[in-house]
């Protein structure tokens, strides 16, 4: 049974906790780092960067990959950018204005102590970062440059074009391959985790299935670190990567690992609109759009005119109108429901009716198609490379998609699980955006926890580790979870039903979409709580996987991940059923300002929900980690 | 306008590294012009699984032409007939009804076939661990603004920075060479101050581990034309110029000044 959650946020003044802790800290000597092996799964910002910062370091790190390189990591797709506190625009940024509106902006579902560190070591991360050749735009003095990004009041956002999740990616990747090649890291491509191993409640390794071979084995190591991304394809349509699952997380919490607020998912306002039942993902159509873009819907149904041809008197700018001092910049959550509202009050656009206009003609006509070319060409270009429809000439058609999720695994300060020995870094731990994600944090995060923050901590796990051997990967304790992990595959191949995993997946999606997306009320979790398992148990006796297990087989790779969706769905409809509240981009319908505002209820639920695995997904124990905010006071938001 | 077309398809289907491979036809109908040329893989897919027939093994991941997982040679061009594009972001309007589409993989030998259309491209990352970095271990970089980088030198590294790492290059090559790729990495890090102190190493390193891999460039020109970055074809030129400086300093140990 777990105790009280302890969150081990250091004492002191906030602005001195992190300094004080590090000094705090046990550390582990050069010539005894080499006597610890450290596993790493996932190759993302933050994967990577700790990979190869525990290397420098001169721990014997085994990193693994799905993929067949590193480099792929869904942190690649990232286009706006990276937020640092440098103030180099001398414009009134601090660590402490950083970390102000990183609180606020989660709603107040975040733990302090984590943002405040987060901020402070933000300015580290710029300079790691430019060292290592990252090409971040510069003035012509050649300076770096910076932008305002998300409806920040100061210009603290890096941005290497629109392809800073690459570049920030292919660094932290460079920094990994020196590691390599000095053999301080083990690579393992084409190698996915499994199962967690865990021994008198430590976690001790993982078992893991070679894509290629199909070989099931277990690695053990002295600490395993979970760098395994977000969950958002659960919804089966969201803006990541085919291949971003929740398995490696999920069988960790299968395993004793808390999970926590997984109902946190942030829609992001501008995708491009699926086009038919086979999309297979959305395309994010960056945000700062939305500075020179109109948002508008025809005030009639069934519109048939041209977009040019409806006079202004029949268009709704909603966002306008209904909030005229920040119009179409109001947050994403903000942003995302109302494109919700139109649609379902059948004002959508398209042939599919699933969308809503985001008009260039009033910019153009004001600035000149140059300009905007000069602003927006390559998105533009891509927009029309999807959709074939020309952007400068007609507007174009965004709606709402699942973009990240701020829930995951419960950490304490020093990002370390519940279970002794497992760390979780980047979108895959729950900690420092709260209800809701500002832009340009998330890449700041993972490269946070992955080069200065878990570096350290986890130093202070191993040092009094030391002479301990890990343990050995043939203990009974590795067997029978190696077993397990065969005859869950087994399990899946011997199904032999009638319908493809991607058709269970795609009915998981809209279910999960509709009950638990933008808005979630009772009734439509309550559903949700029977239809998810119903189709659960559907997909243990129907699903067909073709082929074999003993080599690549991608059909069954995907069943393995959509099985733990399934089972995390559930989770997420019941932790959106018990938080009774509206706050950030959990959205209540039951819980609101008169204004449409998500209200939230800092009497209930200044907490964060963690959940304990009870043996099935109906029967999870919910614990709670009470938020105290000190620094940053509660304050209701408002964009009237 | 949307509108639907029907589609001979000729894939290319091997069981494994070892088995021998063959084309095998299967007929579409009713794929839609918006849908993506791996959506249409995958209605092929579906098709496949509900005849009882294993799907085609193709790799994809972040379907927006930026992760460089995707790629196969479609009607004998690396990721088909739009310029520009990975296979991912190529669209069915693209196409015209009636026509028979020629799928297979990457074409090369050090990118041997693992199943289907899935290869090993493996040998891209030996060539990148070789010296594809600049050595900063964490911690150790002074302020990021401490040395200005002039916009047209941070611009041009940008360029080769760009390289998504699809192995188009090397597929569209006749000689399988990969000197396109390699040199998108030498030259955003040699273009940087930050990357002077390890310039010349650096080149001699990856080129010659390169070269116990893949062919030899004779500059045809077909990897820029397949290149979805538009990697500029100057970069290997610039790269030859290098190395040839490397040889010299390197031997001479006259210091890493240019």
């Amino acid at each position: 049974m777990i105790g009280t959650l302890d969150s081990k946020v250091p004492d002191g003044p906030m602005a001195d906790k992190w300094t004080s802790h590090k000094f705090n800290m046990k550390l582990v000597n050069p010539a005894n780092k080499r006597k610890f092996e450290v596993i790493v799964v996932g190759s993302g910002l933050a994967g990577s960067s700790a990979a190869a910062t525990m290397g420098e370091l001169g721990y014997k790190v085994k990193l693994f990959t799905y993929s067949d390189t590193p480099r792929r990591a869904h942190s690649i797709a990232a286009q706006g950018g990276i937020n640092a506190a440098k103030n180099y625009q001398n414009d009134g940024d601090s660590v402490h204005r950083l970390f102000y509106d990183t609180v606020k902006g989660g709603d107040y579902r975040s733990r302090e102590a984590n943002v405040h560190r987060l901020a402070e070591v933000s300015v580290d991360i710029i300079d790691q970062c430019v060292g290592q050749g990252v090409p971040f735009a510069r003035e012509y003095g050649g300076l770096l440059d910076n932008r305002s990004f998300g409806g920040a009041q100061v210009s603290r956002t890096f941005y290497a074009r629109g392809q800073t999740g690459q570049q920030l990616l292919l660094g932290a990747y460079s920094a990994l391959m020196r590691q390599v090649s000095a053999g301080s890291v083990e690579l393992h491509t084409r190698t996915e985790m499994l199962d967690l191993v865990v021994h008198d409640g430590v976690a001790k390794g993982i078992v893991t299935r070679d894509l290629v071979t199909g070989d099931i084995r277990s690695h053990t190591a002295h600490a395993v670190v979970l760098a395994t991304g977000g969950y958002g394809n659960v919804y089966y349509l969201s803006t990541n990567a085919m291949m971003c699952n929740v398995t490696a997380g999920w069988r960790a919490h299968r395993r004793g690992a808390l999970f926590a607020n997984p109902c946190y998912t942030q829609i992001h306002p501008t995708c491009i609109p699926a086009s038919d039942e086979f999309q297979s993902k959305l395309t994010l159509m960056s945000e700062s759009l939305r500075n020179d873009g109109r948002i508008w819907v025809p005030r009639g149904h069934d519109e048939s005119r041209m977009a040019k041809d409806i006079p202004d008197a029949e268009r709704y700018y909603y966002l306008e109108e209904k909030y005229p001092s920040f119009g179409n910049l109001v947050p994403r959550d903000v942003a995302s429901r109302n494109a919700k509202t139109v649609v379902d009050q059948g004002l959508g656009v398209g042939p599919l009716k699933n969308g809503v206009f985001l008009d260039f003609a009033d910019a153009i006509a004001r600035d000149g198609e140059d300009t905007i070319r000069a602003k927006y060409g390559n998105l533009f270009d891509m927009y029309e490379r999807i959709t074939g429809e020309n952007p400068y000439e007609r507007p174009m058609r965004i709606y709402p998609a699942t973009h990240y999720t701020m829930g995951g695994l419960w950490v304490d300060y020093e990002l370390q699980s519940n279970l002794p020995g497992l760390f979780v870094i980047g979108e895959a731990n729950f900690s420092d955006h709260g209800a809701n994600r500002l832009g340009a944090s998330a890449l700041m995060q993972g490269l946070a926890d992955g080069y200065f923050v878990l570096p350290y901590t986890i130093g202070n796990y191993l040092a009094p580790l030391l002479g301990d051997d890990k343990l050995d990967e043939g203990d009974p304790a590795c067997e029978v979870v190696v077993k397990e992990a065969a005859d869950e595959t087994q399990r899946l191949m011997g199904i032999n039903g009638s319908r493809s995993v991607d058709w269970f997946h795609r009915e998981l999606g809209k279910l999960v979409w509709d009950y638990i997306g933008m808005e979630r009320d009772a009734n439509g979790l309550e559903k949700a709580l029977t239809e998810i398992p119903a189709l659960r148990e559907e997909f243990d006796k129907d699903v067909r996987i073709l082929g074999s297990a003993d080599g690549l087989n991608s059909s069954l790779e995907k069943a393995s991940r959509v099985r733990d969706f399934f089972e995390l769905a559930e989770l997420k409809a019941r932790d959106a059923l018990e938080r009774n509240e509206s706050c950030g981009g959990h959205f209540r319908t039951e819980s609101q300002t008169e204004e449409g505002e998500a209200l939230r209820d800092d009497v209930n639920y200044s907490h964060v929900a963690a959940w304990e695995w009870g043996g099935d997904p109906s029967s999870a124990i919910r614990h709670d980690e009470q938020l105290e905010f000190v620094e940053v006071p509660l304050t209701q938001r408002s964009y009237k | 306008m949307e509108e639907t077309l029907n589609l001979t398809l000729k894939v290319w289907r091997q069981a494994g590294p070892d088995a021998s491979g063959r084309f095998e036809t299967y007929e579409l109908t009713g794929i839609s012009t918006d849908m993506s040329f791996l959506e249409m893989m995958d209605v092929l897919n579906e098709q496949l699984i509900t005849g009882g027939e294993e799907p085609v093994e193709i790799e994809s991941d972040c379907r927006e032409g930026i992760c460089g997982t995707c790629g196969c040679m479609i009607n004998g061009r690396a990721h088909g007939p739009e310029k520009a594009t990975a296979t991912c972001q190529l669209h069915m309007r693209k196409f015209s009804d009636g026509d028979t589409i020629i799928v297979e993989p990457w074409l090369a030998e050090s990118f041997p076939v693992i199943k289907d259309l899935v290869v090993d491209r493996s040998p891209l990352d030996r060539i990148i661990e070789a010296g594809g970095y600049i050595t900063v271990p964490t911690g150790s970089a002074p302020d990021a603004n401490l040395i200005p980088v002039p916009k047209d030198a941070a611009d041009a590294a940008f360029d080769g920075a760009a390289c998504s790492g699809c192995g188009a290059c090397v597929a569209a090559c006749p000689n399988s060479a990969a000197q396109l790729f390699t040199s998108a990495k030498i030259q955003h890090l040699n273009l940087l101050p930050q990357g002077q102190a390890e310039r010349w190493s650096r080149t001699e390193e990856m080129v010659e581990t390169m070269e116990e891999y893949f062919g030899s460039c004779t500059n045809h020109g077909e990897c820029h034309e397949a290149c979805p970055k538009e990697i500029p074809l100057d970069f290997i030129a610039f790269t030859n110029r290098d190395y040839v400086k490397a040889k010299r300093k390197n031997r001479k140990l006259l210091g890493q000044s240019s």
